[in-house]
């Protein structure tokens, strides 16, 4: 069971992001060592690992949030060193564990808000994305005035999730979205999820709830300590002794997600 | 003191409140975005009344140089980096508005002979010197250490008042000036005699607060700017960079500053170093609303104005010392009803 030979995710049509041999220093503690992925074009990437085994870290490096060495490819282009507001406008979007949302304004600013980049380079198409993020979750329009800061966990999460679409993302990266959220929100998140790529967003997914995001994903990437342990298609890695030993601790049967 | 006289005294102080009121919104908003408390918003004020009245005096204002200078300097650093990551494009943007743009401004004062101009063109071209001023100083002396420490931008900020006080005095001299009125019409209110430019002052800073209510409330750049001051790794997520926030900040602070200059610089005698004891009241009226609130703000400029009308007609020689000791159980007040809070990075 040697996947991280026998598979490699560079056979993947038309890559939209590609990033090799990525490193992050926090000082001169080592984050990510030489962490390398393909996230191919309408493909659901996913990354599971334990708690501080660099997936966070890995996001932000992408993005450009933090400094990194290595090379990071998106849509066809070389970026030296990633910048925030270059990779939103080239139309790459984070929606990171924290949220991260405008919690004093209302969930319609929120959203509007996340259409800003493209607003700023002249497109300003946002009031029609905006009917499309509410026909995607109905629940915000319901909202629309209401303050980010004082809806539930998962409404937040929608919220973080919708905004970010605004943007119209090529790729969109999302970390941790079920963390703290209830048995049937993590579901609906999922489905969102698998809408998303339907509609042709490519994703890259950074999950501790391993089962779902394997289920959801077309590849996976498994990060241990700051480096690549596994690869390969999710399916396989689902049925992989280590992978179900590690992260999926029972049987695999005994689906979560199905009851 | 009978009631015509307390009439004067409260119509003095709305005057100068409305003022303080515009300086604290700015100071508030200021410091929201990014975290710099602008002390050099006096300075702001100063430029602006004194530029003018060099204009009113026939002579080209000298601060269209310091423009010229910062704006050859953004050009340096900006331009210079947009050629090395090969943006072609964004350098000659760049260039635009900070070396053409000036250097447009002071091709027209060597060509127009700035007495023969109208109050109105004065008034204009000073918010045209005096507001780009503001995203420039952004740029050069904050930009580069955006992420630093409170205390480290308020050094700066002090550095800042400093250095534009003592070019203020090259500039302007040590002379007060004073600028005619925008209008000598007058008229009377039961026994108050309301002057026009009173009325200036009143409604320009009314129409002011209401269109930056708009701008922030309305339009996407001012949301975005909320949405810095909210959560600044959440806009920057979204594309608005604390470089752009930041710039968008001080432009609407110089505007506020230099706005203000020119609207009190024909009621009171302005000099280059009048600026930073307006700006303290200002100051006063920000902290009152503890540096966040805006309504709050405003309410405590208003307080400060009135306070000020009446304390320097009970006892004029201590107004200022009436005034700044307000501040003292404000922050009693504050330190005691909120919790500390720590500093977020």
């Amino acid at each position: 069971m040697t996947t991280e030979t026998v598979h490699s995710n560079a056979g993947a049509a038309q890559p939209v992001l590609e990033v090799k041999d990525l490193c992050v220093s926090y000082g001169k503690v080592e984050a990510l060592t030489n962490a390398s992925l393909t996230v191919g074009e309408g493909q659901i990437v996913t990354v599971i690992g334990p708690n501080g085994a660099g997936k966070t870290t890995m996001l932000s490096a992408i993005m450009g949030v933090l400094g990194s060495k290595g090379r990071v490819a998106f849509d066809g282009t070389l970026e030296v060193v990633p910048e925030v507001e270059r990779m939103v406008a080239r139309g790459m979007n984070l929606v990171p564990e924290k949220r991260e949302l405008f919690g004093e304004m209302s969930v319609e600013d929120n959203l509007v808000l996340g259409a800003f980049q493209r607003y700023r380079m002249g497109k300003r198409d946002h009031a029609q994305t905006l009917e499309e993020v509410y026909a995607l979750f109905p629940r915000l329009k319901e909202r629309r005035d209401q303050a980010a800061g004082t809806m539930s966990g998962g409404e937040r999460q929608m919220l973080a999730v919708g905004r970010a679409l605004m943007a119209k993302p090529k790729l969109l990266m999302l970390d941790e979205p079920s963390l703290g959220l209830a048995p049937l929100i993590v579901r609906e998140i999922f489905r969102i999820i698998a809408e998303l790529r339907r509609r042709g967003v490519s994703i890259l997914l950074v999950e501790q709830n391993a089962r779902a995001a394997l289920q959801v994903a077309d590849y996976a990437y498994v990060l241990e300590t700051g480096q690549v342990a596994m690869e390969g298609p999710a399916h396989l890695l689902a049925d992989d002794p280590r992978v179900i030993e590690a992260y999926l601790g029972f049987g695999k049967h005994q689906d979560m997600l199905s009851t | 003191m009978d009631i015509s006289i307390a009439l004067i005294l409260g119509q003095d102080g709305i005057t100068n409140g409305a003022i303080y009121a515009l300086l604290a919104l700015a100071l508030v908003l200021v410091f929201a975005v990014t975290r710099v408390i602008f002390i050099q918003q006096g300075e702001f004020v100063a430029y602006g009344a004194l530029t003018l009245a060099m204009m009113q005096g026939g002579s080209v204002p000298a601060t269209v140089w310091l423009l010229l200078a910062m704006g050859v300097l953004v050009t340096l650093f900006d331009g210079a980096a947009a050629l090395r990551s090969g943006q072609a494009r964004k350098a000659l943007g760049v260039a635009g508005w900070n070396l053409a743009y000036p250097l447009a401004l002071a091709g027209l004062f060597a060509v127009v002979p700035v007495a023969s101009l109208p109050l109105f063109a004065h008034v204009v071209l000073t918010l045209a010197i005096v507001v780009p001023m503001g995203p420039m100083m952004y740029r050069l002396m904050y930009q580069p250490i955006a992420s630093a420490p409170v205390l480290i931008l308020l050094i700066v900020s002090v550095a800042l008042h400093i250095a534009m006080v003592g070019l203020g005095l090259l500039f302007f001299g040590a002379e007060g000036q004073r600028t005619p009125a925008f209008s000598e019409a007058s008229f009377d209110l039961g026994p108050l005699l309301i002057t026009g430019q009173t009325l200036w002052v009143l409604v320009v800073s009314a129409l002011l607060i209401v269109a930056l209510y708009q701008f922030f409330e309305r339009t996407l750049y001012g949301k975005a700017l909320r949405a810095t001051a909210i959560n600044r790794v959440g806009a920057q997520l979204m594309g608005i960079s604390p470089a752009l926030a930041g710039k968008l900040t001080f432009l609407l602070a110089a505007f506020i500053g230099a706005l203000s200059g020119v609207l009190i610089a024909p009621i009171t005698t302005i000099y280059y170093d009048t600026g930073f004891l307006i700006a303290l009241k200002g100051f006063v009226a920000a902290i009152i609303g503890g540096l966040a609130s805006y309504p709050l703000a405003a309410l405590g400029a208003l307080a400060v104005g009135l306070l000020e009308a009446f304390a320097s007609f009970w006892a004029s020689a201590y107004k200022e010392v009436i005034v700044f000791t307000l501040i003292i159980p404000v922050l009693l007040w504050r330190s005691l009803s909120t919790h500390h809070v720590e500093e977020e990075e």
